[in-house]
């Protein structure tokens, strides 16, 4: 960040240089802005493309479960086959039913995906690698996690039809519902790292993550709302595929299905990424031992870049999303609700007490007990 | 500077015109969209001032929570706007008297510093080393904590109202417990007979 803010500075005294004359570097407010624009377009380009791919991974491993071979015919392994999906519906038609209303249901989808790229924006790859370094980056994760409802009550509203404005209510009360335990949730990890921005959270775990504390129910809970709030099987009720149509999106066809699509995959792998960085260090190497105890091994593991680290405990967390897919049977509603309100939220909300009593009561005296221990 | 300031008329000008289209909108679920975007604008003006804290809450809150009930409630109660603002016409004169008034007192308010732009990005005084998240934090827990537990007492017996009001409970109706059942043995439920051969049905 700073050094491409760095590199946009001097790019025109660089760019004058060459062609013979001379001029002063880039003023702060302009490299700041090329530099953002520049980071949000690699973002933007990096995770279109990796989507591809996580469709695919999730419909080899489905396919693996049930002991098919999942797509494998456009490209080798099936390695096109998503590209060639999105060719088919970029190139359909987009049908817009009549009585709908045309602009709320072109606007509909386009949020999702919007809302879906936003979250993104403040989700640090590594040490310092983040578009947005603000300081209530949970906080804005979590508004964004709880703007993706509109785009689905509002498709299933513009839709103008019985089921999809069915579909969208049940959906939309889905996600607020489990949103609350998201958000106690979040308040724990809160207490536990002291701070809002994700940058500092990772941070805190250098010592041991939090999924290896006493916040692991709260990361279970984690795991299994935002499989709720994404609408994940065990909990797509939304598209229940033997008992509904397609839910809100019905009426959707071509480009604008494709939309939610993506936005519902890019929501997917985002909640992988926060999963990963609230509960498992983010991009710090698994040392869950004093730094100094086996200098060899914990000085190799930190030379591994920290995006692999990263990128390694995306890919687990969406192995295991993907996973529940093939071997959970689906909820029926009003056990999604129970469990929603009556288990995840007396949980979380009790647990918010317990770990806030740790903070205050426990840790102090824990830390001074095992600081000799930890040679710190 | 600049940028900031063309950031802050833009979204101010976003912010009084979807303001207005909230009461001006034929359809009343166009006018629940239009204050979303109002709040948005709101907090997009906060992130402006410096008050991040201020500007998610806002989001989360009214965006993420209150503004859903409100879509919720225009969506299937399916009421006539047209109807209601039938006679709208008589109130036109002290609707506009009163809110004339008002435009004209915070006119005076502001008359003397009419540079909007350079107050709303000179931002809070924001000490260094505290984030306004923590400064809220400490002044809510410290200086306010009985207004503030007194606010959440409210609420509280607001939702405990709500739910003894809507709280009905039917004699005779078959509820999943899923305790009962998660605990059922198959000897419970379940009786396995060697039936010899010709016997039975």
């Amino acid at each position: 960040m700073a050094s491409l803010i760095h590199f946009y500075t001097y790019l025109p005294v660089y760019i004058a240089h060459l062609f013979g004359f001379e001029t002063g570097p880039m003023n702060y407010g302009w490299a700041w802005t090329f530099s953002q624009v520049t980071l949000i377009g690699v973002f933007e380009v990096v995770l279109l493309v990796s989507i591809a791919f996580w469709i695919l991974a999730d419909r080899k491993i489905w396919a693996a479960v049930q002991m098919r071979r999942g797509p494998n015919v456009v490209g080798i392994f099936g390695l096109l086959q998503t590209f060639a999906d999105a060719m088919k519906f970029m190139f359909k038609e987009s049908i817009i039913p009549a009585g709908a209303n045309k602009v709320i249901f072109i606007l509909a989808p386009v949020i999702t995906t919007t809302l879906a790229f936003a979250g993104w924006a403040v989700v640090p790859l590594d040490n310092g690698w983040v578009v947005a370094d603000i300081n209530v980056g949970v906080l804005y994760l979590f508004a964004v996690s709880s703007l993706g409802v509109y785009g689905v009550i509002m498709g299933g509203w513009a839709s103008n039809s019985k089921y999809p404005f069915l579909a969208a209510l049940r959906s939309a009360a889905q996600m607020v519902s489990y949103e609350v335990s998201i958000g106690f949730v979040i308040i724990t990890v809160l207490l536990f790292a002291g701070s809002l921005n994700l940058s500092a959270i990772v941070h805190a775990q250098e010592h041991g993550w939090f999924a290896f504390s006493i916040l692991f129910p709260m990361f279970v809970i984690f795991f299994i709302s935002a499989l709720a709030e994404t609408q994940r099987p065990p909990f797509d009720l939304l598209e229940a595929e033997s008992e509904l149509v397609a839910g809100f999106m019905v009426e959707y066809s071509a480009t604008p299905f494709l939309l939610y699509f993506l936005g519902e995959y890019v929501n997917i792998i985002l909640l992988c990424a926060v999963m990963s960085i609230l509960f498992l260090g983010g991009w710090l190497p698994p040392v869950f031992w004093p730094h100094d105890w086996l200098p060899g091994l914990t000085a190799a593991l930190y030379a591994v870049p920290g995006i692999i680290w990263f990128m390694f405990k995306i890919v687990a967390m969406f192995f295991m999303v993907s996973m529940v897919k093939t071997f959970v049977p689906r909820y029926r509603y009003d056990q999604l609700m129970r469990l929603g309100w009556k288990v995840f939220l007396p949980i979380s909300l009790a647990w918010v007490v317990v770990t806030a009593a740790w903070v205050q009561f426990v840790r102090p005296s824990w830390d001074a007990f095992f600081a000799p221990l930890l040679g710190g | 500077m600049i940028l900031q300031a063309i950031a802050f008329y833009i979204f101010a000008a976003i912010l009084i015109g979807s303001g207005f289209m909230v009461v001006t909108a034929r359809n009343p679920v166009h006018s629940v969209l239009f204050l979303i975007l109002a709040f948005f604008n709101a907090a997009a003006l906060f992130v402006l001032l410096g008050a991040e804290f201020l500007a998610m809450i806002l989001v989360v809150v009214y965006v993420g929570a209150v503004a859903v009930l409100f879509l919720f409630v225009v969506m299937m109660l399916n009421v006539d706007f047209a109807e209601l603002k039938k006679g709208a016409k008589q109130y036109l004169m002290p609707g506009l008297m009163v809110g004339g008034l008002l435009a004209l007192e915070l006119i005076f308010v502001v008359a003397l510093r009419w540079n909007f732009a350079a107050t709303a990005v000179k931002g809070a005084a924001t000490p260094a080393g505290i984030s306004n998240t923590a400064a809220l934090g400490h002044i809510l827990y410290t200086d306010y904590i009985f207004y503030f537990q007194t606010a959440g007492l409210i609420l509280l017996v607001a939702m405990i109202g709500a739910i003894v009001l809507t709280l009905r409970k039917r004699p005779g109706v078959r509820r999943q417990k899923a305790g009962e059942q998660v605990n059922r043995t198959p000897q419970q439920s379940m009786e396995v007979v060697d039936i010899k051969p010709g016997q039975g049905a």
